[in-house]
């Protein structure tokens, strides 16, 4: 599945997804600057990305580590999600994420 | 007033990787000090996730990452380390000698004939809002931690975050403030429930403000901040006085002072040899996390090997006239006196 996503300096990149694989590893190895210093354990929130608003809907809803990980966001939105927490699926064909600011 | 200590091996990084180097160095006679910039051991292990499982260390086939750090810090107690806490290596120096002088931010100084870097992902550092021009405020207006709370008394204070760190210092705080503002982006928290109540009581007594939002500007001029703007979740903004603005969001990494040590870095990490996983400048080792070469995985069974590695060729450096004595903790006495089961 194809991802859009857009970096800090606003360059719109389009990434693979595998299903199966996380959010944060498709944009990881495709390039945009996502830390994700825990590596994907929902510990550190620096996998944060906006989800565009048609798309947040769509999403399975957070999960209470999540949404308590994300209050170590500085930079909260309400359309706010770690990427790490979110499974690339062939539903999400097309999704627009945002990068948020370190 | 710098405290100068000599040593065999200095390690940057209290991590499970440096810990285990210490046992390493230990079976050699190499005695070692570790500076972390945490205040306890076990880096990311006890920082990012303590309470979580781990399930890929050999032998263990579940173990938290303070359980680790625990095992680990029973397994180097016979080598007796020393350890440097809430320091952050800010320099390195050549000595003419040819041993490194270490010298960190907290006035420690560590002559040592290795340096080992097994810093992970960098040093902890607090994570800083992305408001514009807030680097101009910090250490005057704007604070990531309290060292006095005096200095915080009669002001008006802004606190942002929704942890204990948050929770605690609005709590601490309130008595001495003129006024105290916590601000979180959601009506819930992620610290202890006694805290949130009392915190919940305050506010519902006058004595502090709890909005739900976040801040947005700051203002004021030559360092001293006079106002923040705010936004709630509606995003209507509004303005409030504040002299102290306290963000709490919690730790991230970065590399700090270790990028300039000269080590040719690729992409923030140290290319090593993996033979001694010596970074291109003789006497200077990276392990763990921090390092990289053909095939790197980031796993801390990887970096138990480099460490094992690491520490027959320091010890080389170290002891150059001596003989190195492969032996096996299993059968070897002398190994097992070091150990105090013989």
């Amino acid at each position: 599945m194809k991802i859009i996503a857009t970096d800090r300096v606003g360059v719109e990149h389009t990434v693979t997804g595998r299903d199966g694989w996380t959010l944060m590893e498709a944009l990881r190895d495709g390039g945009l600057p996502i830390v994700a210093e825990c590596g994907g354990a929902c510990a550190c929130a620096t996998c944060h990305v906006y989800v565009d608003d048609a798309w947040f809907e769509r999403l399975p809803p957070r999960s209470g580590f999540e949404t308590e990980m994300l209050d170590m966001a500085p930079a909260f939105e309400t359309n706010s999600r770690l990427s790490c927490q979110i499974t690339c699926t062939p539903e999400l064909e097309g999704i627009r994420v945002t990068v948020a600011p370190e | 007033m710098t405290d100068t200590f000599e040593t065999d091996v200095a390690i940057i990084g209290a991590g499970p990787i440096g810990l285990f180097a210490v046992f390493e160095l230990g079976l050699l006679d190499l005695g070692a000090h570790l500076i972390d910039i945490l205040d306890r051991p076990g880096g990311q292990c006890t920082e990012l996730y303590p309470e979580k499982p781990i399930y890929d260390i050999p032998g263990l086939p579940l173990v938290t990452g303070q359980g680790l750090t625990d095992r680990l810090m029973e397994q180097v107690r016979p080598f007796k380390p020393t350890f440097h806490f809430n320091q952050m290596a800010s320099s390195l120096e050549r000595l003419p000698d040819g041993r490194w002088r270490l010298t960190t931010d907290g006035g420690v100084s560590i002559v040592a004939h290795a340096l080992v870097i097994a810093a992970g992902g960098g040093g902890f550092v607090p994570k800083r809002p992305p408001i514009a021009g807030i680097e101009a405020f910090e250490g005057s207006s704007v604070h990531y931690s309290v060292r006095r709370m005096e200095d915080f008394r009669d002001k008006d204070i802004v606190i942002a975050g929704g942890g204990d760190s948050a929770l605690d210092w609005t709590l601490n705080l309130a008595p001495l403030a003129r006024s105290l503002t916590l601000v979180h982006h959601r009506d819930g928290f992620r610290a202890s429930q006694h805290s949130v109540n009392r915190m919940r009581e305050m506010a519902a007594d006058g004595k502090i403000h709890f909005h739900i939002g976040g801040v947005k500007r700051l203002h004021g001029a030559e360092g001293r901040l006079d106002k923040v703007t705010l936004a709630g979740a509606d995003k209507t903004e509004w303005t409030i006085a504040a002299d102290a603005f306290l963000p709490f969001f919690g730790l991230t990494m970065k590399l700090g002072p270790i990028a300039d040590f000269g080590l040719n870095l690729h992409e923030n990490l140290i290319p090593v040899d993996t033979a001694r996983f010596e970074s291109g400048t003789p006497g200077i080792f990276a392990i763990g996390d921090i390092n990289t070469y053909p095939g790197k995985l980031k796993l801390m069974l990887s970096g138990f090997h480099e460490a094992a590695l690491m520490a027959q060729a320091a010890f080389r450096i170290a002891r150059p006239t001596e003989p190195l004595r492969f032996l096996y903790t299993t059968s070897s006495p002398s190994l097992q006196k070091k150990l105090g089961v013989a």
